[in-house]
């Protein structure tokens, strides 16, 4: 069984490890502040204990206030998985640090949020549209996008 | 000493026969070896993850279809669960069990596709391609008994599947199932210890164990690269938990092995059939009580199956109305053909094509 | 003396001109190889189909006329009664003769090939020379075709023609040397009439090499790399269309005729057989042999290019040369036939056993 990981005490551990990093950590998720992204990304990588080594999925909830990033990480060692979010809540130009440096299963699924939400992320190495062509207008999974 | 030409720039798709789809594959070459390599997808994107958030939970379930229009039904599986996570939905006895069965059945035809095509781009004309779709027109002649379709089957619903079996299926997927092993040997008769499928495909195209978990790769391609990880092991969603099976691993992750891991998770397929069939119940409800309007309380939640090509999921966010907030579909291939530059840098063109047949990709799901 | 020698005495004895004793036979020689070689094709066209659909477990065409017999008729006004579209960037001029240059060698090939007793066009002397030169005509209208088209695959297949077409020459020629030291002739009549016992079974390691080199010379699976479907799509045919393209499936028919042919006159004594009449014994050869192609073409995948390559350097040219030595040594010493039997098999297969020791799986990748 992926057992999911006890969110408020890893929660604890990164807000002792990575100073003001988390800002809520729920019963099912973590949610960090997006400067410390990548420091918490690798913490949660290369702690031992923790090895979250396998990115299942990155995707973005628009909520009109503000996008959220969610990530689902999985860690093949221990078999625990752990929902890591993060917030962004500028609309017109919204910026996230990547996460391909700490797992490169992100690549494509940045590359299809920035397409799709307009995140950009900080630190792609190739940051460009994926599904719609270059030159299209918008992005339509935002909710206000018609 | 090589010979160093000018780069030499070939367009492989998007309408050509090997890309399995409308896939575009930009390549440098240096001569016949590829030297540079840039996916472009996006020529079947449908927006489904958009259409999603205008209909109700139920109406959704066609589009999951025509993700991975090989394996319609593991597809339908995943949406499901996740939309009864979020709504905390108990699916009758019966119902899980068909479930199971449908998704194994479907995994024997998503496999003997997929190995009949990446022999096609090996360049063995059609002959694998017409034994394999021998077996495959049996199970089509079974979903059809069931659910009416052949391709697109539109057979879970929430809460369990749209109807009972008719009384024709079990002796059909009996005779099916005591078939198979041998028509399985067949196909390792023909086709395993050929030596120009050895010689092409042993060593070729190689995906590291480490680059296979960085990239987050599933499905027989992880397998293929020394990786124990079947989600329906690891992490037994449904009842697998009452099955006793095998997850085959390869070891070196050349394109060999993910041909082989699939022949074997056929086999295994066909072991956890039977014991499905032995112990489904007779009797019993195949679908939970749902209100017209179906209305899941505010939440989130992650449903996520061990479909043939890997691991697909979907991230459904509910906002208490009839229609869903947001569905994020995660699509197995994508991920997985993310290693195709490595994969492929250094090997020749024919090499190429057959390196991304082995990944087993299909366009409905990489472009939603 | 041939039947058309024969026919020409006749004239003579007629009375007729001089000019119009020399011009008649010829002519009527000409047409009648024409129509041999046009209904023998046609009739390859339909074998071709309908085997392939046994060997993939299908029919095959059965519509047109019985059996399907007339469906290559059928495709053949489909193909005339198409637009010709040349690229606009093409080289015009090339690109139109090129097909010719293709086809015209092929039906030269079956001026030297005696299709039934003394029914041969012209005895040459030096027949097996002329087969092998003219044959190797064929690749320059090949890579003009892939050249002038104007198309980045069919340049990719007219590169890998040069290279094949040049490889697999050398193997052919040096295991056709055996035949002429067995037989002590290069004449085509001679030969046959040599064969008391064919030298299949004399020389099976020559017969071996000569077949797959025939094989890569002809473009058949698996050394139809010129074609790869999976590859380069059609190679270097890609371009053209109407009765061009035409020419260039009936060329490829044409060689596989004119190739079993040399293949039945060489090896399978000809059309020498009991009780039925010269042509047909030359016929059924000529069917085997085409069969035996096309079996091959429905079960072996393609080989990469490089494998090709070391196949032909590596593997058919050192036992070309150590065949041609072996059976040197048998003529010189004057060995009995029945021995020769025994020992060339023996040294067939102890070569075969060992030389592929030296073979390994995997590799081939080009470190960029």
């Amino acid at each position: 069984m992926t057992v999911a990981i006890n969110c408020e005490e890893t929660g604890k551990k990164l807000q002792e490890t990575i100073a003001g990093s988390v800002i809520s950590a729920g019963k099912a998720d973590i949610l960090v502040d997006a400067n410390k992204l990548l420091q918490v990304a690798g913490y949660l990588k290369n702690t031992a204990g923790l090895d979250f080594d396998y990115l299942t999925f990155v995707t973005a909830v628009d909520f009109l206030d503000y996008m959220e990033i969610v990530y689902r990480l999985v860690s093949l060692k221990n078999n625990q998985s752990l929902i890591l979010k993060t917030r962004c809540f500028n609309r017109e130009n919204p910026v996230v640090p990547s996460v391909v440096p700490v797992w490169r299963a992100a690549y494509y699924q940045e590359r299809e949020i920035f397409d799709l939400f307009g995140i950009k992320f900080d630190g792609h190495p190739d940051l460009r549209r994926l599904l719609l062509w270059e030159g299209f207008v918008g992005h339509p999974l935002r909710r206000d996008y018609l | 000493m090589a010979i160093r030409t000018e780069p030499f720039y070939l367009n492989i798709g998007p309408q050509h026969p090997s890309t399995h789809g409308v896939f575009r594959l930009r390549v440098t070459l240096d001569g016949e070896v590829v030297v540079g390599l840039e996916p472009i997808i996006g020529y079947l994107h449908r927006g489904i993850e958009k259409l999603v958030e205008t209909r109700t939970y139920t109406q959704n379930i066609p589009f999951t279809d025509r993700l991975d229009y090989l394996s319609s039904m593991t597809n339908n599986l995943a949406y499901c669960m996740a939309v009864e996570k979020v709504g905390s939905i108990k699916v009758p006895e019966r119902a899980e069990y068909l479930r199971i069965i449908f998704s194994e059945i479907m995994r024997i035809s998503s496999h003997m596709m997929a190995v009949g095509f990446f022999l096609n781009d090996l360049g063995a004309m059609m002959t694998p391609v017409l034994y394999m779709w021998r077996e495959r027109e049996k199970i089509m002649d079974m979903f059809e008994m069931v659910c009416g379709q052949r391709l697109l089957y539109n057979y879970m619903r929430i809460g369990g599947v749209s109807q009972d079996l008719p009384e024709a299926f079990m002796p059909a997927v009996k005779k099916f199932l005591a078939e198979m092993p041998r028509y399985i040997d067949e196909y390792d008769q023909l086709l395993a210890q050929n030596e120009i499928l050895l010689a092409r495909s042993k060593g070729v195209g190689i995906l590291p164990r480490d680059t296979a978990i960085a990239i987050g790769a599933s499905g027989p391609v992880l397998r293929a690269s020394g990786v124990k990880w079947d989600i329906r092991k690891m992490d037994p969603y449904s009842i697998y938990d009452r099955f006793d099976f095998e997850v085959p691993t390869g070891d070196s992750g050349d394109c060999y092995d993910r041909y082989w891991v699939r022949m074997l998770e056929i086999r295994q397929s066909v072991r956890i059939l039977e014991q499905a069939i032995a112990q489904i119940p007779q009797k019993g409800p195949v679908c939970a009580d749902m209100p017209q309007f179906f209305r899941p309380p505010k939440g989130e939640a992650y449903g996520y199956v061990e479909a043939p090509k890997g691991n697909i999921g979907f991230y459904v966010v509910s906002d208490g109305s009839i229609a869903p907030y947001r569905v994020h579909i995660y699509p197995p291939t994508l991920i997985n053909i993310t290693a195709l530059q490595d994969m492929v840098m250094g090997w020749k063109v024919a090499d190429l094509i057959i390196i991304f047949g082995s990944i087993d990709v299909v366009l409905g799901e990489i472009d939603r | 003396m041939t039947l058309l020698d024969q026919f020409q005495l006749l004239l003579k004895a007629a009375n007729w001109p001089d000019w119009a004793v020399y011009l008649t036979p010829a002519v009527v020689g000409i047409l009648l190889i024409i129509v041999f070689i046009l209904t023998v094709v046609i009739v390859f066209i339909w074998w071709e189909r309908r085997l392939l659909g046994r060997f993939q477990i299908r029919t095959g065409p059965n519509r047109c006329g019985p059996e399907g017999i007339f469906q290559p008729i059928a495709t053949a006004i489909k193909i005339l009664l198409k637009e010709d579209i040349v690229p606009e960037k093409a080289d015009k001029l090339l690109h139109f003769i090129a097909p010719v240059i293709v086809f015209v060698p092929i039906l030269l090939i079956f001026a030297v090939i005696p299709i039934s007793e003394g029914a041969i066009l012209v005895d040459l002397n030096v027949g097996i020379i002329f087969v092998i030169a003219i044959s190797s005509i064929s690749v320059i209208g090949i890579f003009m075709a892939s050249w002038a088209s104007n198309n980045k695959y069919s340049l990719i297949a007219g590169m890998r023609a040069i290279a094949q077409m040049v490889s697999y020459e050398l193997p052919v020629v040096l295991s056709l040397v055996g035949v002429a030291l067995v037989a002590g002739s290069f004449s085509m009549i001679k030969i046959v009439e040599s064969q008391t016992i064919p030298y299949i079974l004399l020389q099976p390691l020559g017969f071996m090499i000569f077949f797959l080199g025939c094989l890569a010379e002809m473009n058949r699976c698996p050394f139809d790399l010129l074609e790869a479907d999976s590859e380069i799509v059609a190679g270097y045919h890609i371009e053209y269309s109407g009765m061009k393209f035409a020419m260039f499936y009936l060329g490829e028919y044409g060689i596989a005729l004119a190739y079993a042919g040399v293949i039945a006159t060489l090896f399978l004594g000809g059309w020498q057989g009991p009780l039925l009449p010269p042509l047909i014994w030359f016929l059924i050869k000529v069917f085997m042999i085409f069969s035996v192609i096309i079996w091959m073409r429905a079960t072996l995948p393609r080989l990469r290019v490089d494998q090709l390559m070391s196949f032909a350097w590596k593997f058919l040219l050192p036992m070309a040369v150590i065949n041609m030595l072996i059976i040197a040594i048998e003529v010189l010493v004057g060995t009995m036939q029945w021995l020769m039997i025994i020992l060339n098999f023996g040294f067939a297969a102890l070569l075969i056993l060992l030389w592929s020791r030296l073979f390994t799986l995997g590799g081939g990748r080009v470190e960029a």
